[in-house]
Parts: structure tokens; C-alpha cells; sequence
């Protein structure tokens, strides 16, 4: 068996196993960023006026706003103007079937195992695949269509539910909000786009997979969910991307909109390029997710599984405007390497008897940097409000670190507080006590940091809870506190 | 606004410089320049300071203040505050009235050989050497403005240096009075030294007489050696138009102990910074505090605790208790050096709300870079416990009463805290008066 130090090396320094590039034609624009790419991209998408006036009103604000600097994390000034804005798969006719989408594209989803007739057969989930920046292959469409659920890229949502997208893009994040949504709001390129009819259970877990490929490109996804009065939906979001060196930007916007008595569960599991072992290359993901409790009973949920990327820098945050809505917040945070996170999540209580919880596991291995950055804020309205937070923060090896700046911000005396947050490492008589029942410390070490993100497993869904556990399972090969 | 500000302080250091001239070595005029110096590069913090987020100074900014008159005030008012500061007859007493020491209220018991308890103003003409070391700069508390602004009116407070060995017996009470009837403001600097295996006991207490609105900006350094140990309390009285800015920076070495106990009830705008340094191993601190504000009232309360060697522990309680459309602000940071490793912290803030205008602002906070240590905190906001009350009314005790109660055993917890009798009494009786709790 190996020595404990030599296993912590080994998992330090894991090296990212969805690492390759497919060489597809990408149809992409010279580097830039400037109102004239703003207006190619709308032209290149075939986009209303009042779409491109949206855009252009976020980049000029845009132009007038500063990068945040406040966050706990460090990396070299991002150059705009040497990034690509728009890039698709080489167009081509429109597809009927996933016979002619292009062999190379389908060898990529074989490569992460998620092959598109395979997820076809399995019962229950529609994909739909984006690969960078232009959905590609939409499943189970008419299943959906059946109950009247729209479920399909953004792009085609702006041209047949204009209405829909007008009423509700920029409703919860809008484009002024901060600077990488004021950024992605002037140049999003695609995304998902879900409607869920009044009363309607929505049949299927509703899945997409973003991932991003060519070189260069910044990837600038928009999601718009809308849940309407007593509908439910499941929302999976997950992703993996190609190893290379340069580091590349994504920021993403994800706006939910539950109206009474919907829910909304979205769940993500990330593992982007994370860099290699000296922090070179891998993603830096500034996301910008927030979610609006509207109506009366309505609920939202977050669930994220969080092992990639060089810098994650994301919020997902609930505004519970409506009486006894309720947040939710499950989070599981891996730093290895050289990665950073500063993430967590804000709730705002804004109608009575609001309700919110707030779960955050944090792991940090090697020269990994965690932190949890949160807000609670209970609105002088807010009657009965209760919110409850627990933070904790697993430390492997001597070289990383975990921070924990929770904002509690209340202004209710009914209101119900509580936050909770501990750190500490992987204790030695855990590992002690496994060992001595015959078990390998690397599964001791396993063992017990699926414990420690046990209650967040729990609420993933079934999917995504077996890939989550076997990408923390890889991620922890040969690790040992 | 800031900037005009910045100037009424420069045209009063002008003065106030003319005024002492005189008399100040060359050294610590020229550490007063630079303090003010560095206030102008620093500038007065606004909202959009993360450290000042939920804190706005504009009552500083907005008045202009001048500095503080040293002869003009009559002396029963002076002798009916310093009645009520009074703890104890047997501590050491030093009082200062416009942060200047007032001998004639102050008195010295017998003190143990080379202990020395005096007036910085006095140190300064005494032992100039060691009190220039003990003045000068330790690190990032000097990069604040207010701590700046106070160099840059250095002058007076208090000097207590205990050296090794020692063990001062009788606690030694340092009472701030500010009796002003235009807007002034005043910048006492304490200088508190425990040499290895020493130990004594102090008590700071700011009080004020009813009239113009003041400025209290004190700064307060304490230096506790090897296996030494202080146990310091603060009681904030101050009158409820005062401003108050307190900046305290503690240094502790190997194997010492460090007790802080922090009282607030006075004042507008408070600030009470806190930040202990834990530098040796084997160190334990302990910080306690309980804040009240009522009616407009703001109080911020941080602490930091840095953990920069291995083997120490912290425990921190601190309190609120919100009433009216008071605003508490609370920050307790938290920050683990690398390789401060076996680290034992532990950090509790809990308020209650007892009005639906009053509001709360709590941010604890872990930076953690090393590995094998054990690190919680936790935080709760709610208001008195229904169930509770509910107990107590079944067994026959009106409700009022029973929130009284309870408000009085939530609180109780930081005041029992608290080992000087004398202390604990005050503030027992304290809470009973303002919370009307005649009987209990």
C-alpha cells in the first residue's frame, strides 16, 4: 500500500481524465468585443431588434462597470478583447434524427459517457446537448410537447415564443445586475429555454449538458426557466470540457421564475478543466444564478456538485418574494490543485413565513482555496422568516484552505436565524477505525468524504447522485488526510 | 464632503500642534505628522468599504469637530461622573476628562516595585525612549484612519507597564470622561505591557456628560508576554449623542492568557475594534462581549483573532440584544495562519430582536490555511423564545415579566463572565435598572 503522503501527492496532483479536444469546423468571429460584435452576433442568430437592443443596452452598461475585485480569489486581469464571442459547430441543415449529427461530435459524448442513444433508451431523461455555444440534437421533444411543456435551445425560443422571452429574460438577473451578467446579457450565445405549463408535472428530469470545445471561446450560456402556477419541474445541468492551457472565461446566467405553488430543482454537477497541478490553464467560472419564488407555496431548489474549474466564483441565490415560499441550497465543493471557489448562496426573505436552508460541504486538498460566501437577508416584511445555514469545510493536506464569510442581514424580529460552520480535517481515528476493520485508506478516506456530502447526495437526483459520487470517488483516488 | 472633512482635522492638528510645540520632542512630532499624513492617504472609510459596509460614519463626516477644551467644565459635573464610574475604592484610579489625565480624581494605591501606572503625557517626559518603541507602528491596525487620526493627536492617556514577574493584585480602573459643550472631540492612547509571567487587571470605562455631541477616538495597545496574563474590560457608557471609534490591538506571547470583556450601552455611533494577535504557542484568548442598543443607536462590534503560531486556542461569545430601531453590527473574523496548526477556535454570536425597526448585520468569519485544526462558528438572530415564555406564564409570572426575565438570562451569560465582583455587580445592576427588573 502506499504511504499516506505519497497517496496525497497522487490525489493532489490528479490529472483531469475528460481532457481532449475534438476537432470539429467551428464557425466562430475574430476576437473582440466591441458593439459591432455584439450586433454580428445577433445578426449571425437571426434575432428580432428588440433582442439586439437588449444586448446593446447591457454592453453599454457594461462598458461603464468595473470587475469585481472583492472576492477571495486571485487570478491574472482577464483581456476581453482577446476572446472569441461567438463560435458554433460548422453549420449545417437542419437535423432530423442523430443520424446526421456529425460522427465526430457524437465520438465526444461516447468519450464522457453520456452517448445520446444511450440516454435515449434510458427511460425519463431529454437532452439536450450543446456543444459550445449552438444546440445540436434535442431529444423527446414530443413527449414534452405532449403535456405542453417547452423545452428547447434559446435561440429557437426567442423566434417562436417571443412573448414568453421578452416578459421573462432579465426578469430575475437583469442586465445591469453585475459585470460578468451585464457581459453575458450584451453576448450570450445560446442556452436553454423551459416553460412549464399552469399545473403541469413535468414528465421527464429535463437535462442539458453544456460543454465547451474550441479554442478560445468563451462560452456565455442563458437559461430561462419559468414554472408556472403548481407546475414541477427537474432541472439537471452538467458538464465537462477538453483540457488546454489557455484559460477561457464562462459566464453563464441562469434565471428561474416559480410562480404559486411551482418548484423548481436544479441541479448541477461541474467539472470543467480545472488546470494542471500548477494551476496553469483550466476555466474560470463566473456565474451568475438566482432564482425568484414569485408566487404563494412556490419552492426552489439549488443542488451543485462543484469539482471543476480553476476559479468558480457563483451564487445561486432564491429571492422568496412570495408567502411561505421556500430555498434551498445543497452544495458540495472540491479544491484540489491549484483551484479556488468562492461560492455559496444568497436567500432573500422578502414574503411571511419564508423559509430557506442552506447546506455547504466544502473539500479542500493540495493548494486548493474554498470559500463559502453567503447572504441571508430577511426583509423588514418578512414575518416568521426561518432560515437555517450549515457550512462545513474538510481540509486535506497542509497547503490548503477554507474561508467562510456568511452576511446574515435581518431586519425582523420574528425572524429565525441560525448559521453554523466548522471546520476541520479528516480525522485520524476515523481513518484509524476503517483501517483497523480491513478497509485500504483510500477507501477510508472515501468512505468518509461521502459521509461528509452525504446529506447533499441525498437530494440530488438518482442520475446525478451515482455520476457525483464516482466523479468525488476519482477526484479523492489515493487521497488521504 | 470626506475631503472638507479631512481638512477641519488638518486645520485643528494645526492648532493643536501650535498649542504643543513647545513642548514635544522632535520624535513624536514628527510621528503625529505622519499619522496625519497617512489619514489623508487613508481618507475617512465610506459604505463602499467592505469594512464599513454596514456602518455609515457621516455622523463623524458631516460635523465638524473640534478639539477638545481641557480647562472648561465645572467641577461637580466632573465629580458626579467619575461617582458613577466608580467601581471600587480599593482599585488603582486613572481618570481623564478631554483625554487629559485629571489627577485630582485619580488615585494610586501602593503598587509593586517597578510597576509603573501613569499618564502617557507623563511617560512621555519620563521614559521617551520605551514609550517610542510602544507607540510605534505593529502591523495592519495602523492602516486604518481612525488609528491614523489618533497618532496624528497623540498626546495623552494611559501608561501601564508591569514587568516580569509581577503580579499587580488590585485592578486598575482607567476612566474616560468628555464634558464638551460645542461639538470637540478626543483621542486618548493607551499603552498597556505585561512582562513575562506577570499579571494584573484593567478596566476601561468611558462615560460623558449630557450635552454637545462628541467624538471619542481612542486606541488602546496591549502587549502581554510570556505566560503572562490580563484579564481587560471595557465599559462603553458614553452619552447617547457621542460618537465613539475604539481600536484594540492585542499582542500576546507564548503561554499567555488574554481575557477580554466588552460592555456596550452608550453612545450613538459605536465601534468597538478588537484584534488580538496570537503570536507564540500555548496562548489562550478570550474574547466576550454583549451589545444594547436602544432607541437610534448604532453599535458595530469586530474582533479578530489572529492565529499565527500553533497550539492556541480562542473562544469568543458576543451578544446583542436590539430594541427600537437600534442597528447592531457584529464581525468576528477568524484567520488561521499557515502552519498554525492544532488550532482550537470557537466563535458564538447570538441576538435577539425585540422590535420589528431594529436590525442586525452579522458576518462571522473562518479564513483557514492550515490543516489539522478545529475551527466552528456559529451564529443565531431570532427573538425571545416563545416556549419559554410560555413556561414561565403557565407558572404563573406575567409575560412582560417573563420576557424580562429572559432577556436578563440571555445577557447574563457575557456578565457572569466576568470574575471581578465589583464589575459583574455594576453591570448586574445596570441590567436590572434599564430593563426594569426591580424584584428579580
Amino acid at each position: 500500500m502506499p504511504t499516506e503522503n505519497a497517496l496525497l501527492k497522487e490525489y493532489s496532483e490528479r490529472e483531469y481524465e475528460h481532457g481532449f479536444v475534438t476537432d470539429i469546423e467551428a464557425d466562430a468571429i475574430a476576437p473582440g468585443l466591441s458593439e459591432d460584435i455584439v450586433r454580428l452576433i445577433s445578426s449571425k442568430k437571426d434575432e428580432p431588434e428588440w433582442l439586439l437592443e437588449w444586448r446593446l443596452k447591457a454592453y453599454r452598461h457594461w462598458l461603464t462597470l468595473e470587475e469585481p475585485q472583492w472576492q477571495n480569489v486571485h487570478y491574472p486581469p482577464i483581456d476581453y478583447q482577446a476572446a472569441v464571442y461567438y463560435s458554433a459547430p460548422k453549420q449545417k441543415p437542419l437535423l432530423n434524427s442523430l443520424d446526421e449529427v456529425d460522427p465526430a461530435l457524437l465520438e465526444t459524448y461516447e468519450k464522457l459517457g453520456i452517448p445520446l442513444e444511450e440516454q435515449k433508451a434510458l427511460a425519463g431523461v431529454a437532452v439536450d446537448a450543446i456543444f459550445d455555444s449552438v444546440s445540436v440534437a434535442t431529444t423527446y421533444r414530443e413527449t414534452l410537447e405532449k403535456e405542453g411543456v417547452i423545452f428547447g435551445p434559446f435561440s429557437d425560443a426567442v423566434h417562436k415564443y417571443p412573448e414568453l422571452v421578452k416578459k421573462y429574460l432579465g426578469s430575475v438577473v437583469p442586465s445591469s445586475d453585475n459585470f460578468f451578467a451585464a457581459l453575458n446579457s450584451a453576448v450570450f450565445s445560446d442556452g436553454s429555454f423551459c416553460y412549464i405549463p399552469k399545473g403541469v408535472r413535468c414528465p421527464l428530469e429535463l437535462s442539458t449538458y453544456f460543454r465547451i470545445n474550441a479554442q478560445n471561446t468563451g462560452q456565455f450560456e442563458r437559461t430561462l426557466i419559468i414554472a408556472e402556477e403548481g407546475s414541477y419541474v427537474s432541472y439537471l445541468e452538467g458538464c465537462t470540457a477538453p483540457k488546454r492551457d489557455e484559460n477561457q472565461l464562462h459566464a453563464a446566467v441562469v434565471e428561474l421564475v416559480a410562480m404559486k405553488d411551482a418548484q423548481i430543482k436544479y441541479s448541477t454537477v461541474q467539472n470543467w478543466y480545472p488546470g494542471d497541478a500548477e494551476g496553469k490553464g483550466g476555466i474560470y467560472n463566473f456565474v451568475t444564478k438566482r432564482g425568484v419564488c414569485r408566487g404563494e407555496n412556490s419552492k426552489i431548489s439549488w443542488t451543485q456538485v462543484e469539482t471543476g474549474s480553476a476559479i468558480t466564483w457563483k451564487y445561486p441565490s432564491v429571492i422568496l418574494q412570495g408567502d411561505n415560499s421556500v430555498g434551498e441550497f445543497y452544495s458540495v465543493a472540491v479544491t484540489a490543485n491549484r483551484q479556488q471557489a468562492d461560492t455559496g448562496s444568497k436567500m432573500i426573505h422578502i414574503g411571511k413565513n419564508t423559509k430557506s436552508t442552506i447546506i455547504s460541504k466544502g473539500i479542500s486538498a493540495g493548494r486548493g482555496q474554498n470559500n463559502y460566501r453567503g447572504l441571508v437577508k430577511i426583509q423588514k416584511g418578512a414575518t416568521n422568516a426561518r432560515n437555517f445555514s450549515q457550512c462545513d469545510s474538510l481540509l486535506i493536506g497542509d497547503r490548503c484552505g477554507a474561508h467562510t464569510f456568511p452576511y446574515i442581514e435581518v431586519r425582523n424580529a420574528s425572524a429565525k436565524v441560525e448559521h453554523e460552520a466548522s471546520t476541520s480535517k479528516v480525522g485520524e481515528d476515523q481513518i484509524y477505525y476503517c483501517r483497523q476493520r480491513g478497509l485500504p485508506t483510500e477507501d477510508a478516506v472515501n468512505m468518509i468524504v461521502n459521509g461528509f456530502c452525504k446529506e447533499v447526495y441525498d437530494v440530488l437526483p438518482m442520475e446525478f447522485a451515482l455520476e457525483a459520487r464516482k466523479l468525488l470517488s476519482v477526484s479523492l483516488e489515493g487521497s488521504v488526510g | 464632503m470626506i475631503v472638507t472633512e479631512t481638512n477641519t482635522y488638518h486645520d485643528e492638528h494645526a492648532k493643536f500642534c501650535e498649542g504643543q510645540s513647545a513642548t514635544a520632542p522632535i520624535w513624536l512630532q514628527e510621528l503625529r505628522e505622519r499619522g496625519l499624513s497617512q489619514f489623508h492617504e487613508l481618507g475617512l472609510p465610506t459604505t463602499r468599504d467592505e469594512e464599513w459596509r454596514f456602518t455609515n460614519i457621516a455622523p463623524i463626516t458631516t460635523h465638524p469637530f473640534a478639539i477638545a477644551d481641557v480647562g472648561a467644565f465645572s467641577e461637580s459635573q466632573i465629580d458626579q461622573l467619575v461617582q458613577q464610574a466608580e467601581l471600587d475604592e480599593d482599585f488603582h484610579q486613572l481618570v481623564f476628562v478631554n483625554g487629559r489625565f485629571a489627577k485630582q480624581w485619580s488615585r494610586l494605591h501602593d503598587l509593586p516595585a517597578n510597576v509603573i501606572v501613569e499618564s502617557l503625557a507623563e511617560s512621555i517626559d519620563h521614559r521617551p525612549d520605551t514609550v517610542e518603541d510602544r507607540l510605534l507602528g505593529n502591523g495592519d491596525v495602523e492602516l486604518s484612519a481612525f488609528v491614523s487620526l489618533n497618532t496624528a493627536f497623540v498626546d495623552d492617556g494611559a501608561y501601564v507597564s508591569v514587568p516580569e514577574g509581577v503580579s499587580v493584585d488590585r485592578p486598575i480602573h482607567l476612566i474616560f470622561l468628555t464634558v464638551a459643550d460645542t461639538p470637540s472631540f478626543c483621542h486618548p492612547r493607551n499603552i498597556v505591557s505585561l512582562g513575562k509571567n506577570s499579571r494584573a487587571t484593567v478596566i476601561e470605562s468611558y462615560l460623558g456628560c449630557e450635552g454637545a455631541r462628541y467624538f471619542t477616538n481612542t486606541v488602546t495597545k496591549i502587549e502581554v508576554g510570556e505566560s503572562a496574563e490580563l484579564s481587560h474590560h471595557k465599559l462603553q457608557h458614553e452619552q447617547a449623542n457621542a460618537l465613539h471609534v475604539a481600536t484594540t490591538s492585542v499582542h500576546q506571547q507564548t503561554k499567555s492568557r488574554f481575557r477580554s470583556h466588552y460592555f456596550s450601552f452608550g453612545g450613538d455611533l459605536t465601534r468597538n475594534k478588537l484584534n488580538c494577535t496570537l503570536d507564540g504557542e500555548g496562548i489562550e484568548c478570550t474574547l466576550n462581549g454583549l451589545y444594547m442598543p436602544t432607541g437610534d443607536q448604532l453599535m458595530d462590534c469586530r474582533t479578530e483573532i489572529h492565529h499565527a503560531k500553533p497550539n492556541c486556542n480562542s473562544f469568543e461569545l458576543y451578544k446583542g440584544i436590539l430594541d427600537d430601531r437600534a442597528k447592531g453590527v457584529f464581525n468576528g473574523k477568524i484567520h488561521v495562519y499557515p502552519d498554525a496548526q492544532k488550532t482550537d477556535a470557537k466563535q458564538s454570536n447570538q441576538t435577539i430582536l425585540l422590535s420589528d425597526d431594529a436590525i442586525i448585520d452579522t458576518k462571522p468569519q473562518l479564513e483557514i490555511y492550515a490543516d489539522d485544526v478545529r475551527c466552528t462558528h456559529g451564529a443565531t438572530v431570532g427573538e425571545l423564545d416563545e416556549q419559554a415564555i410560555y413556561y414561565l406564564r403557565s407558572r404563573g409570572i406575567p409575560a412582560d415579566l417573563a420576557r424580562t426575565m429572559l432577556i436578563f438570562a440571555f445577557a447574563n451569560d457575557v456578565v457572569q463572565g466576568v470574575k471581578l465582583p465589583a464589575v459583574r455587580q455594576h453591570l448586574e445592576s445596570i441590567l436590572l435598572s434599564e430593563r426594569g427588573l426591580p424584584n428579580v
